[in-house]
């Protein structure tokens, strides 16, 4: 049995986490989340700026924090913390260690980064093709920011199997991170559908981090145990594809069939037919059993082959958008918001400004659940203490966005009373970067494995 | 024999719900509490109802899958997130309240 845990559920999560399952218990491998399709495009923006950035610093500010537990527990890592710059990590990570007078085996798997590639594969009439709308990629070429393939365990694994001790990916599938382990460890075989899918079904069900021990959940939210200190989840995997899915003891949240439920239906499709690089996993086929306290066991997992594609996502520049709230009070706070709302739309029009999208909501009211909530009940709407008026605008014209931007602030003091700004100041026009899921030939792509023992 | 009345519920003493983003696309993972009413679920919470709960939020059609081992269904929502996470200029722009939005329809149990 080895032990996979999970310290990142996406970057921005709790920075103490990765530190808390490295002490707290018993681990062989500590797998790290970095990378969400906005995070791609945040780092191209960091790296535009600065040619030595472009991956998660975050993760080396942890490795540098944890490399000697590392080294005492003989843990190892694996992290897509690479983002767009895998070997800019590489180099801060064995600096790190450098500095620390540690000695360490880092990898490296890239080859994931197609950008530059992009003009080859139309010539040859490898379209990548939107998978929603069918339009080929070179339909929105001048837009493009980046483009990368989601690879799977086995390049991951194969730098486990050359020695290892910290693997920092570019894009892997997110599952693949805690697949790959196992794929070492076991010896599983591309073929070997069924495991290979229980392995992907172990990393779909830890890859949210704590979404998964009690943290969003929905059932009996209020008694779950000490969410300040929620223990963030570990798979003890068994060679024959059966696994657990719990946390260290002493830890907050709470480990059971109902918050795994809810993770595994987390962001998938036609659960039948969960599509990785490795293999096609089967949700319908999972067996779940309360296994002990904050332990659940799964069993009886089935797979299908890998199709012959890899995933592609590619970011692209889709325009400006900017989102604007001022905050309305009792009495009457939902009418004088929708008051407001008009008055500033009046003037975005006296104005001549012309957007593809405005979009207001009222937070306080029914922003979230909209339509499905309907409208606050006549008795109550005039009662209502506040409502947040919350008004988006987006276009392809920066300066219409721009000047939105400054018709928010006049409302204090212009349109309905009893008003405050939240102390927010004016809004930030933000770039919009869009993606384009596309599919690629595996033929057509590599992965390049590495090796970079330290120097020292 | 006492006559069964049909009554009135709402989804969310029967199930509990998560929901996530892909794209323009919302998914609603919808679980029931208890085992024994998971078919109501299969049978009162059809593709076309859930459609016509989210009329006005969701633009494209919704599918519907069966995890019997799992004592869920998961719907599709198809265009129904103003363009999607980063495009979308909503208060929820990844849809992860869609879930609780949903477990406010009313069934016949």
């Amino acid at each position: 049995m080895i032990r996979i845990a999970n310290g990142q559920g996406f970057w921005g999560d709790s920075l103490q986490a990765p530190v808390e399952q490295i002490r707290r218990g018993p681990i062989d491998y500590l797998t790290l989340d970095y990378l969400a399709e906005v995070t791609m495009s945040i780092l191209q923006k960091q790296r535009t700026r600065d040619p030595q950035a472009g991956y998660a610093r975050d993760f080396v500010e942890l490795i540098a924090r944890v490399l000697p537990d590392l080294k005492d527990r003989r843990i190892r890592v694996i992290a897509n913390a690479g983002g767009i710059n895998p070997m800019g990590c590489r180099d801060a990570v064995l600096e790190a260690a450098a500095r620390q007078n540690i000695k360490i085996k880092v990898a490296t798997v890239t080859g994931d980064d197609i950008t530059d590639r992009l003009d080859q594969f139309f010539k040859r009439g490898i379209e990548l093709k939107n998978m929603d709308t069918g339009e080929p990629l070179s339909a929105i070429q001048a837009q493009v920011e980046r483009a990368n393939v989601y690879f799977g365990a086995f390049p991951v694994a194969e730098a486990l199997s050359q020695g290892a001790e910290i693997v920092i990916t570019g894009r892997v599938a997110d599952a693949a991170l805690t697949l790959a382990p196992m794929v070492h460890e076991f010896g599983w075989k591309e073929t070997d559908w069924d495991k290979l899918s229980a392995g992907v079904i172990a990393g779909h069900a830890i890859e949210c981090g704590a979404q998964v021990t009690g943290g969003n959940c929905q059932v009996d939210w209020e008694t779950i145990p000490d969410l300040a200190d929620i223990g963030y989840p570990i798979v003890e995997a068994e060679p024959d594809g059966t696994f657990c899915v719990t946390k260290h003891a002493g830890t907050g949240g709470r480990v059971t069939v109902a918050s795994v439920k809810e993770q595994l239906l987390y962001e998938i499709g036609d659960p039948a037919q969960y599509i990785t690089p490795d293999c096609v996993a089967d949700f319908t086929t999972i067996h779940l059993e309360q296994a002990g306290p904050d332990r659940v066991r799964f069993t009886g997992v089935r797979g299908r082959p890998a199709t012959n594609y890899y995933k592609v996502s590619a970011s692209f520049t889709a325009g400006y958008k900017a989102v604007g709230s001022v905050v309305y009070t009792w009495p009457d706070a939902y009418k004088k918001a929708r008051a407001a709302d008009q008055i500033l739309r009046q003037r975005l029009s006296n104005l001549g400004l012309r957007f593809d999208a405005i979009r207001t909501e009222f937070v306080g009211a029914n922003a979230c659940h909209s339509i499905p909530a309907g409208e606050p009940a006549p008795e109550i709407e005039p009662h209502l203490p506040e409502v947040v008026l919350r008004v988006g605008v987006r276009s392809e014209n920066r300066a219409a966005v721009e000047r939105f931007t400054r018709e928010i602030a006049p409302l204090v003091l212009s349109g309905p009373p009893s008003v405050s700004g939240l102390g927010l100041g004016r809004p930030r026009v933000e770039e919009i970067v869009a993606f384009w899921p596309a599919l690629i030939p595996k033929s057509e792509v590599r992965p390049e494995v590495a090796i970079w023992p330290s120097a020292s | 024999m006492a006559k069964r009345e049909l009554t009135k519920r709402r989804l969310i003493e029967l199930a509990h719900a998560r929901s996530g983003d892909k794209g323009d696309l919302v998914n609603i993972g919808l679980i029931a509490r208890k085992p024994e009413d998971y078919p109501i679920l299969v049978r009162e919470v059809t593709a076309d109802r859930v459609k016509q709960h989210f009329a006005g939020v969701c633009q494209g059609p919704v599918e519907r899958f069966e995890l019997p081992n799992l004592g869920a269904l998961n719907f599709l929502l198809h265009q129904a997130l103003d363009g999607g996470g980063t495009v979308a200029l909503k208060a929820d722009p990844q849809g992860k309240t869609y879930s609780t939005a949903l477990l406010r329809m009313e069934i016949e149990v």
